[in-house]
C-alpha cells in the first residue's frame, strides 16, 4: 500500500448558526466522511455550495472558520493525528506543512506590502530558509507558473498585477515553503475562462514539477477533472461518490454525479431569422465623468419569442449594453427601437408600457428581492401597478405566475430568506412574468447558482419562452449556457460587438482571434482538454 | 429567543422612567413648588432625598422632573426623526443639486457646536416648551439626516431598487416600501442614542438657565439650582445628576441590544 499522507476517517464536523432574530441553531457541516491523499497526487473535491468542500479543505490544517467545530473522526496528516493537536503543534504545521490557496486572491493580500514580502513571508517566519534562498525559490516559481517577468514581479503591489496573475502569485506564496500539501479553494472561479485557462495550466504544471499533493476544491467538474488524480463527490456534508477522475467522468455510478457530469446539455434548436421586437442602433454610450466610450457603436436585433446571447469577459460592455437599453444610462448617439416605437433615451421619458413591455432579471436574485417583502408582494406590485389588479383578482394571478415557475402552493406568504438559491430566482422570473413583457433582459442570471439549479432555471426559461412567445436578451460570460439557450449570439469585446449573427454562424469557423479565444477555454467534461488546448495553441503560435 | 440580563436590566429600569414620567402626578408625594422642609434638610422619613435649596422636596421634583425631561426629549427626538429620516431619504434617493444642498445645510450646522447654536437660538427667541422642542429636534436633525442618509445610500444601490425605478415606481413609494423598511432597525437603535443625546441637551441647557423655566423643573435645572450646596457637603446635587446618569444607561442598555439583534455583523456568515 502507497504511504498516505493526509487522511481524513469519519470526519464529523459541526457550527453554530446564528440565524438574525432567531435562537442559534446546531448545524453539522460534514458528516461521516472518510478519504485520503498520497503524496503527490491531486483529490478533487466537488460539489455544490454548502455540500461542505471548503469546510473539509480547511480542516485539512485542522482549521475552522468562525465557529465551526471539528467534533469527531481523525484527520491524519504524515502520520499524526492532528484534529486534537495543540496551538503550537499546528502553527508549526500550517504554512509549513499544509498551505492554502483562496479564492480571490484580491482579498487576500495586504495591499500595502509588495508581493515578494509576502510570497516569502511564511517561508522565512517558520526558518525553513533564510531570506535570499527564499526569494530566489519565489522567483523560480515565478517562472515556473509562467508570470512576466518573474525576477521584478515581487516588486511590484497586488494592484498592479491582474486577477490571474495575482492567484497564481498566491500558488507561488502557497508552494514557497515547500509544503507537503496544497488546498486550492475555487482558486479559478472568479476568473475570465479566457484567465482562467492559463491559471489552471500553470497550476497544473506547478503541482506536477514540485510533486507536491493537493487538495483541489471547486463546483466544476470540468475544472477539477482537468487537474485531479481522484474525485470525491460530496453534497450535503456527506459522500456521494470517490473514484478516479477517469471513473467519476466516464462512468459515473450515482445518479447524483450522473446528474452533475452530463449538466449543461440542454439542447435547443435555434429559430430562424425574424423581424426584430428590440433593435439596438449604433448606440455609443459612456459613463458620467470618464473619457472612454463603454459601449461603441452597437448595434444588434432580437426577434419576438427569441433569445439574444451577448457574451464577452468581465469589462467588455455586456451589462452597459443592458443599462443603456432599459434607460438607466442614456446614449451619447444612436436609437433603440422597441416595439415598433423609439425608447426614450433615459427613463423619465419612456411610457409606463415601455417600461411594462421590457423587464429585467439580475444576477443576485438576493439582492433583487426587498427582504422586507414577501413573495406575494414581490410578484403582486407589477399586477397592481400596471393592470391595477386588486383583492381576490391578484391573489388568483399570484397563484397562477407562482404555478408558472414551478413553486406551488405556500410561497405567497415567504421571505425571500426563506427560499433556496434557485427559488429565489424564480421568483424574480416570475416578477418580471408578472408585467406581460415583451423582452426580459437576463443579466447573467444563472451565474450565481449551483450547475443544476442553472439548468433548471435555462430549462425554465425556454418553457416559458416557448409558452409566452417572450424574448430574451442573455448577458453571460458562460459559453455553455449560450450554447444551450441562444438563437443569436453578439460577442463583445472592449465595448465593441466583434461577432454577431444566428448561433450555428458564429459558433462555426472560420472564427476571428477573440471568438477562437474565448470558445476554446470553455471547460469540457473531458480528460486531457486542458493539455489538447494547450497543445493547439502553441501549434497555432509556432505556425504563425 | 434569549434575552440577554443587560437588556432586561435596561428595559426594566426605561420601563420604570416611563412610568414615573406618565404617572407623576399622582405618585410625587409633594407639590412640585412649595417649601415644605429647611434648606438643604438631609434625608428622613417625610423626606426621602431631603429638600432643597428654598426646602422643596427632592423626591416630588425629582418625579415631576422626569415628566419634563422625558416629555422633552421624546418629543424632540421624534421631531429631529421624522425630519432628518425624512430628508436623509430624499437626499439619497434624489441625489444631485438636492443632496448638495441638504447635505452642505447639515454640514454647515455641525460644523457650529450645537451647544452655542442652540444658546443663541434660545437667547432671541421667546423661552417655552414649544420652542425648545424645535430647537434640539431641528440641531439634532443633522444627526439624523447623516446617518439615514448613509444607510440609504447603501440601500439604493441594491438591485431591488433599481428594479422599482424600472417599474417606474413614485419616489413617495421607494423612500417609503424599499427603502425605510430595511433602514428601519439601525434608527430604531439610533433612535435610543439620540434620546439620551436629548435629555443631556435639554440638562445642559436648563443647568445654564436657558431650558425649562421655574417653576417647572427639570434634573439639569435640578442640578443648577443645588449646586451651590456642594462646597457645603449637601448632596442635594447628586441625586437629579445620577438620576440622569442612569437613564442614559438604562436606554443605552436597550439600543445596544437591538442594534446587537439586528446587525449582520456577528456569528455566522450571513446567508
Amino acid at each position: 500500500m502507497v504511504e498516505s499522507l493526509l487522511s481524513f476517517k469519519n470526519l464529523k464536523i459541526e457550527a453554530t448558526a446564528y440565524p438574525p432574530g432567531e435562537a442559534p441553531r446546531h448545524v453539522v457541516l460534514v458528516d461521516g466522511v472518510s478519504v485520503s491523499v498520497e503524496k503527490g497526487k491531486v483529490l478533487g473535491l466537488i460539489g455544490e455550495s454548502g455540500a461542505g468542500k471548503s469546510t473539509i479543505g480547511l480542516s485539512a490544517m485542522a482549521f475552522g472558520r468562525g465557529g465551526v467545530r471539528l467534533t469527531g473522526g481523525e484527520i491524519t496528516l504524515n502520520g499524526r493525528d492532528i484534529r486534537t493537536a495543540d496551538a503550537s503543534a499546528l502553527r508549526n504545521l500550517r504554512g509549513k506543512e499544509v498551505t492554502y490557496v483562496a479564492q480571490s486572491a484580491a482579498a487576500s493580500f495586504n495591499p500595502a506590502k509588495r508581493l515578494m514580502e509576502q510570497v516569502i513571508e511564511t517561508s522565512v517566519s517558520h526558518g525553513i530558509m533564510t531570506k535570499a534562498e527564499a526569494e530566489a525559490r519565489a522567483v523560480s516559481l515565478f517562472r515556473q507558473l509562467s508570470l512576466p517577468h518573474p525576477e521584478t514581479i515581487g516588486a511590484r503591489y497586488p494592484h498592479q498585477v491582474s486577477g490571474g496573475q495575482l492567484q497564481r502569485v498566491m500558488t507561488a506564496m502557497a508552494l514557497c515553503p515547500k509544503p507537503d500539501l496544497v488546498i486550492f479553494d475555487e482558486p479559478t472561479t472568479a476568473l475570465d475562462v479566457t484567465t482562467q485557462i492559463d491559471v489552471l495550466a500553470a497550476i497544473k504544471r506547478a503541482i506536477r514539477e514540485t510533486g507536491v499533493a493537493a487538495l483541489y476544491i471547486t463546483h466544476d467538474l470540468a475544472v477539477v477533472a482537468q487537474v485531479a488524480d481522484d474525485i470525491l463527490v460530496l453534497r450535503h456534508g456527506k459522500k456521494v461518490e470517490y473514484g478516479s477522475t477517469d471513473q467519476i467522468i466516464n462512468t459515473p455510478k450515482e445518479a447524483y454525479t450522473q446528474a452533475l457530469v452530463s449538466v449543461r446539455s440542454i439542447d435547443h434548436a435555434e429559430k430562424p431569422h425574424a423581424e426584430a421586437v428590440l433593435s439596438v442602433q449604433n448606440v455609443t454610450a459612456r459613463y458620467k465623468g470618464t473619457s472612454f466610450d463603454v459601449l461603441q457603436n452597437v448595434t444588434v436585433d432580437v426577434a419576438p419569442g427569441q433569445t439574444l446571447a451577448i457574451v464577452g469577459e468581465s469589462g467588455s460592455g455586456k451589462s452597459t449594453l443592458a443599462r443603456a437599453i432599459t434607460g438607466l444610462l442614456a446614449p451619447s448617439s444612436g436609437r433603440i427601437n422597441f416595439a415598433g416605437r423609439t425608447l426614450s433615451a433615459d427613463l423619465a421619458g419612456r411610457s409606463k408600457d415601455d417600461l411594462r413591455e421590457l423587464q429585467m432579471i439580475y444576477q443576485m436574485a438576493d439582492v433583487a428581492m426587498n427582504p422586507r417583502q414577501t413573495v406575494g408582494t414581490i410578484i403582486g406590485r407589477p399586477l397592481e401597478f400596471y393592470f391595477g389588479l386588486k383583492g381576490a383578482e391578484k391573489e388568483k394571478r399570484i397563484q397562477e405566475l407562482l404555478d408558472q415557475i414551478e413553486m406551488g402552493k405556500g410561497f405567497a406568504e415567504r421571505y425571500p430568506a426563506e427560499l433556496s438559491g434557485g427559488q429565489k430566482q424564480r421568483v424574480c422570473i416570475a416578477r418580471a412574468l408578472a408585467a406581460k413583457p415583451k423582452l426580459i433582459i437576463c443579466d447573467e442570471v444563472t451565474s450565481a447558482l449551483d450547475p443544476l439549479v442553472a439548468d433548471g432555471i435555462l430549462k425554465l426559461l425556454l418553457d416559458l419562452q416557448a409558452r409566452e412567445n417572450v424574448a430574451y436578451l442573455f448577458i453571460t460570460h458562460d459559453l455553455a449556457t449560450v450554447k444551450a439557450i441562444a438563437d443569436k449570439i453578439a460577442v463583445m469585446f472592449k465595448g465593441q460587438v466583434v461577432r454577431y449573427g444566428q448561433k450555428s454562424d458564429v459558433l462555426a469557423p472560420p472564427f476571428d482571434d477573440y471568438t477562437d479565444l474565448l470558445l476554446s477555454s470553455v471547460p469540457e467534461m473531458k480528460l486531457g482538454w486542458l493539455e489538447d488546448v494547450i497543445q493547439s495553441r502553441k501549434m497555432e503560435s509556432a505556425g504563425n | 429567543m434569549r434575552i440577554p440580563f443587560s437588556a432586561i436590566l435596561g428595559l426594566v429600569l426605561t420601563g420604570g422612567f416611563l412610568f414615573i414620567a406618565i404617572f407623576a402626578q399622582w405618585l410625587a408625594p409633594y407639590d412640585i413648588t412649595s417649601t415644605v422642609g429647611g434648606v438643604w434638610d438631609g434625608p428622613s422619613g417625610t423626606h426621602w432625598l431631603g429638600t432643597d435649596t428654598i426646602g422643596r422636596d427632592i423626591f416630588s421634583r425629582l418625579i415631576y422632573g422626569a415628566q419634563i425631561t422625558i416629555f422633552v426629549a421624546l418629543a424632540s427626538s421624534i421631531l429631529s426623526f421624522s425630519l432628518g429620516s425624512f430628508l436623509g431619504f430624499l437626499a439619497a434617493v434624489r441625489g444631485g443639486w438636492i443632496d448638495q444642498l441638504l447635505s452642505r445645510i447639515v454640514d454647515l450646522t455641525m460644523a457650529i457646536p450645537s451647544l452655542i447654536v442652540a444658546l443663541v437660538m434660545l437667547s432671541v427667541l421667546p423661552l417655552n416648551l414649544t420652542v425648545l422642542i424645535f430647537v434640539i429636534g431641528i440641531l439634532d436633525s443633522t444627526r439624523v439626516f447623516r446617518l439615514s442618509r448613509a444607510v440609504a445610500m447603501d440601500i439604493t444601490v441594491m438591485d431591488y431598487v433599481e428594479a422599482a425605478r424600472l417599474r417606474g415606481e413614485r419616489q413617495s413609494w421607494i423612500i417609503f416600501r424599499e427603502i425605510l423598511p430595511n433602514a428601519l432597525s439601525p434608527l430604531v437603535a439610533e433612535f435610543g442614542l439620540r434620546f439620551i443625546f436629548a435629555v443631556l441637551f435639554i440638562s445642559t441647557l436648563s443647568f445654564l438657565g436657558l431650558g425649562i423655566q421655574p417653576p417647572l423643573t427639570d434634573w439639569g435645572g435640578m442640578v443648577g439650582e443645588n449646586k451651590g450646596g456642594l462646597i457645603y457637603g449637601k448632596s442635594a446635587a447628586l441625586v437629579p445628576a445620577g438620576a440622569i446618569a442612569l437613564l442614559a444607561i438604562s436606554v443605552n442598555l436597550v439600543a445596544d441590544w437591538i442594534l446587537s439583534r439586528t446587525s449582520s455583523l456577528k456569528g455566522g456568515r450571513g446567508g
